[in-house]
C-alpha cells in the first residue's frame, strides 16, 4: 500500500511499513548511517541515523514508515547530534587513521568526511584493549570496535547458524570476541565477506593488507553518500 | 651595536648582532598578517606539508609573514602573532611551556595534523605504561647499544615527558583543526587563506583526510 510521508517538509510517496533509512534513500535523501546493512534487518546500535520522526528522536534503520509521517533530517539539532554521535565512535576507540589498514575503505572515517569532523568534542579514551590473533583467518583489533554488532548478527556458521562472533562485558568493559573453532571452519570467502561486512577496521583479514593505493580505495572512489544514494544493496 | 656577552652563561640566537633589515622591507613586513609556527610531539611533516602549498605558499607570502618557525629558523616569537601554527601533540612538560606561550602570544591557534588534533602516532604509547615504553626504548630494545650499561635519560636538561600523549586543545584552547597524517598542503592553504581574507574557514570534505 502506498503512503505519503514527509522529510524536512517534503512529501514523498512510500511503501508502507518499509524502513525510513531506506525509504529517504531512494527519494534522494541521505541518512548517515553505519549499523544499518541494506536489505537486512536494521540493528539500531550505532545510532548515527537519528532523526526526529512526529517530534521524536528515533533511529531510521529501525523505523517503518506509517503514512502521514513527520520526519525532520537536515533540522540543525539532528545534524549536529549525528556530528556528536560519530565524534563520541571516535573518542571511544583507538582510531588511529594513519595506521589502519581499513583506512580509506573505513565507514566510520567516511562519516567522519562527510559530516564534516575535524577533531572529536570528546577527550580521546584510548582504552586498553588487547588484540586477538588466535583464528587463523581472522586477526581482531579490538581497539577500532564501534559495537555496531554487523558481525554479531550477520556472519553465521554456513551450516548451523551458531554465531561467530560475540560481545562480552557491557558499558567500558564490552569487549568483541571471536569463537576460534568455528572461524577456522569459515571459508575464505566468507572471511572476506566478514572483514569487509566490518564498518571499521577491527575483524582484519590476515595475510592480505593495504593492497590498494591512497586514492583509489573504496571510498576515494565513490564516498558513503554516493554509495547509500545508490538504492541497490553493498 | 656592541655586545657585551662574557657576563652570561648562555647567549639565545636573538641576542647576537643581526644585520638590521632595509626599513622599508621591515614596514612591509609589519604591516602584514604575522604567523608564528611551532612542531611539538610531531614529526615535522605537516611542515613539510606547509610547503607543499607549492605557489600558492607565494600568494599567501603577500599577506603574512613567518616569524618564529623552523622555516625561518627564528627561534621565538618576536611580537604578538595573528596566527599559531602548531604542529605535533604533547608528550613533554616542554611541549607544554611552549604551546602556552604559544597561547599567551597568538590571537588564533591552528591545531594541524593528526598528532596535535588527537595525539597521533605518538599517542600510540597511551596503551602502554610510560615505564614500559622506557624500558623497550632504552633497555630492552633492539637498538640498545651491545655490551654497553644501558640507562634511560635523565637529566635536569631534558624536558621530562608526559605519562600519555595529549591533543594540544586538551592543554590549552585550540581554534582550528586541520586533521591529516599529514594534511594535503591544499588543505593548509584552505584553512590559512580563509583565515587571512577573513572568511569563515571552510575546509570541504574533499581534502579533508585523516590518514
Amino acid at each position: 500500500m502506498s503512503i505519503d510521508i514527509s522529510i524536512d517538509g517534503q512529501v514523498y510517496k512510500a511503501r508502507d511499513g518499509a524502513t525510513l533509512v531506506d525509504v529517504a534513500a531512494e527519494n534522494g535523501v541521505y541518512i548517515p548511517s553505519l549499523c544499518y546493512v541494506r536489505g537486512k534487518p536494521g540493528l539500531g546500535t550505532c545510532r548515527t541515523c537519528s532523526v526526529r520522526v512526529n517530534g521524536k528522536v528515533m533511529t531510521a534503520c529501525t523505523v517503518p514508515v506509517a503514512d502521514g509521517m513527520d520526519v525532520e533530517v537536515s533540522e540543525p539539532g539532528m545534524a549536529e547530534m549525528r556530528k556528536m554521535l560519530v565524534e563520541l565512535l571516535f573518542s571511544e576507540g583507538n582510531h588511529n587513521c594513519p595506521s589502519c589498514e581499513k583506512s580509506g575503505r573505513c565507514e566510520l572515517q567516511s562519516l567522519g568526511y562527510e559530516l564534516g569532523m575535524m577533531v572529536s568534542r570528546f577527550p580521546y579514551r584510548f582504552p586498553v584493549r588487547t588484540r586477538e590473533h588466535a583464528a587463523k583467518q581472522i586477526w581482531l583489533e579490538r581497539d577500532r570496535c564501534i559495537f555496531c554488532q554487523r558481525c554479531v548478527k550477520f556472519v553465521r556458521n554456513l551450516e548451523t547458524g551458531q554465531k561467530i562472533f560475540s560481545i562480552d562485558h557491557r558499558g567500558s568493559r564490552a569487549s568483541i570476541e571471536i569463537d576460534v573453532s568455528l572461524a577456522d571452519k569459515m571459508p575464505p570467502e566468507q572471511v572476506r565477506e566478514a572483514a569487509h561486512l566490518c564498518p571499521v577496521g577491527c575483524i582484519v583479514e590476515k595475510g592480505v593488507g593495504y593492497n590498494k593505493p591512497i586514492g583509489q580505495r573504496r571510498f576515494e572512489i565513490k564516498s558513503i553518500r554516493e554509495r547509500a544514494l545508490e538504492r541497490k544493496c553493498r | 651595536m656592541p655586545v657585551n656577552i662574557s657576563d652570561k652563561r648562555e647567549t639565545a640566537s636573538h641576542e647576537l648582532p643581526a644585520t638590521p633589515l632595509d626599513p622599508s622591507v621591515r614596514a612591509a613586513r609589519d604591516e602584514k598578517i604575522q604567523i608564528a609556527m611551532i612542531a611539538l610531539c610531531g614529526c615535522w611533516g605537516c611542515t613539510l606539508s606547509f610547503l607543499d602549498m607549492d605557489e600558492n605558499l607565494l600568494r599567501l607570502l603577500d599577506k603574512v609573514n613567518i616569524t618564529r618557525s623552523s622555516l625561518t629558523d627564528i627561534k621565538r616569537i618576536p611580537h604578538r602573532c595573528a596566527i599559531g601554527f602548531v604542529e605535533g601533540g604533547v608528550a613533554s612538560e616542554e611541549n607544554i611551556e611552549i604551546l602556552e606561550h604559544y597561547r599567551k602570544n597568538c590571537d588564533i591557534l591552528i591545531s594541524a595534523g593528526a598528532c596535535a588534533v588527537w595525539g597521533g602516532v605518538p599517542a600510540m604509547r597511551n596503551v602502554v605504561p610510560l615505564e614500559a615504553c622506557f624500558r623497550e626504548a632504552y633497555l630492552d630494545g633492539p637498538t640498545a647499544e651491545p655490551g654497553v650499561q644501558p640507562v634511560i635519560p635523565y637529566h635536569p636538561d631534558i624536558p621530562r615527558i608526559t605519562t600519555r600523549v595529549y591533543p594540544c586543545h586538551e592543554v590549552v584552547k585550540m581554534d582550528y583543526f586541520i586533521p591529516g597524517c599529514p594534511p594535503d598542503g591544499a588543505a593548509i592553504f584552505q584553512v590559512l587563506d580563509d583565515l587571512v581574507n577573513g572568511r569563515e574557514v571552510a575546509l570541504p570534505g574533499t581534502i579533508n583526510h585523516y590518514d
